[in-house]
């Protein structure tokens, strides 16, 4: 018997714009999944940002200069920022923002497992500006692409931020390169620390990254981990070499025939242990997240009840 | 927990004198007053704009996207609408 020609599906239609490169918007109908998925991923965006803002944050008042201290402020404005920009977006997934809060203070949400790691030197400012907002980037350059409209143009935003962070980053570590024998050694060591915990940014490695071939086939992620992850590393290479810095990598070499680096095993175990809660700031992290949120509550009580107050007597004022 | 989450704002923004105020997102915000200064912070830290609207989200009424295709149908058999839709002989000038 002949198979009768069905119409396509909703699954299929959708599928379709997504593969002519058609933005699904906020009221377009959506896989189930693909709802979930971006709330998770841009969710977890945000939080990172939000997060992020803690380990720069413990050096504001001890910045070295007040060039330094100005910078750093502005930077994490911006990650606040960024953080807002993307909570937004996942709000038009039809999220709320209290539940995305509820779900970072409650430990069910994650963020990126980087912001678990301390900030002990100064140089540590350089090495988060200059490797972990640089790997953000190169994560985040895709995104501007990426299918949904709202999470699109909410990274085309932060990415015209981004930049400037990267090289403020550079710029602290090239000074700390071009000073005293104990600074470079500051920002060696900096470098050392924070190498590998970058290289773990990217996530799991593709054939330990179960949500990726759905990711790419929704166009919501355009390049696999490991691919990025091994651009990151031939970017920063040449950087480390000019700085004058040794990348903590025994295994790092030129490979020719690949016109790429070959480099080391990224430590998994500690990943793992990293996201799954035990690394060595994830309490620290979490709690100041939950004890700003609640110390803030009244603020957020008080600003609703006088906008309340307003309103009732402006309604007064135009009744009489 | 109690239920105190600020309203939603859209933002619109008018990024130079001339120009029309365009969308650039939301935020929440106790009312409109916070709403626009919140938006200043959040999206104008490096001058992107001179003027700022801020709209409740709740009193924005769109298009149902599923109904695109019938809606905006009537415009698209319309050709004639379009300079291009007329020939003009080449020795005409300034048309």
């Amino acid at each position: 018997m002949e198979t009768p020609t069905l119409a396509p599906t909703p699954e299929e239609q959708f599928q379709a714009r997504i593969d002519a490169d058609v933005r699904i918007e906020p009221k377009d109908w959506m896989p189930d999944a693909y709802r979930k998925t971006l709330i998770r991923q841009i969710s977890q965006h945000a939080h990172s940002e939000l997060v992020g803002m803690l380990p720069e944050g413990n050096w504001i008042t001890r910045a070295p200069s007040l060039r330094r201290k100005s910078i750093l402020l502005a930077k994490v404005q911006d990650e606040a920022g960024h953080g807002l920009y993307l909570y937004s977006a996942a709000e038009t997934l039809g999220t709320t923002r209290d539940q995305m809060l509820a779900d970072l203070h409650s430990g069910k949400a994650k963020y990126s497992s980087i912001f678990n790691y301390p900030t002990l030197s100064w140089a540590d400012m350089g090495c988060v500006g200059w490797l972990v907002d640089g790997a953000a980037i190169l994560n985040q350059v895709p995104l501007c692409r990426t299918s949904y409209g709202p999470y699109a143009r909410a990274m085309v935003r932060v990415c015209k931020e981004e930049s400037f962070h990267q090289r403020q980053g550079f710029e602290v570590m090239q000074t700390l390169c071009e000073g005293s024998a104990v600074q470079k050694e500051m920002a060696q060591e900096s470098l050392n620390r924070w190498w590998w915990p970058t290289l773990m940014m990217f996530g799991p490695a593709d054939d330990a990254s179960p949500n990726t071939e759905q990711s790419m086939k929704w166009r919501i992620k355009r390049f696999t981990n490991d691919e990025l992850r091994q651009k990151f590393v031939d970017m920063m290479v040449p950087q480390a070499e000019f700085l004058g810095l040794t990348v903590p990598d025994e295994k790092l070499k030129w490979n020719e025939a690949r016109q790429a680096y070959d480099f080391g095993e990224v430590n998994w175990d500690e990943f793992w242990s990293v996201v799954k809660g035990n690394g060595m700031c994830n309490h620290e992290r979490l709690q100041a997240r939950v004890q700003a949120h609640e110390e803030g509550a009244w603020v957020r009580e008080a600003a609703l009840a006088h906008a309340e107050k307003r309103q009732a007597r402006e309604a007064v004022a135009v009744a009489a | 927990m109690n239920n105190s989450e600020w309203p939603l704002w859209e933002v619109f923004i008018r990024s130079k004198q001339g120009l029309d105020h365009k969308h650039v997102g939301s935020l929440h915000a106790a009312d409109a007053a916070m709403a626009v200064q919140n938006a200043r912070d959040v999206y104008t830290r490096r001058l992107e704009g001179v003027s700022i609207w801020v709209v409740e989200s709740k009193h924005i009424h769109a298009s149902n996207p599923d109904e695109a295709a019938e809606f905006f149908d009537p415009a698209a058999d319309k050709v004639y609408r379009h300079p291009t839709f007329y020939d003009v002989p080449d020795s005409i000038k300034h048309m």
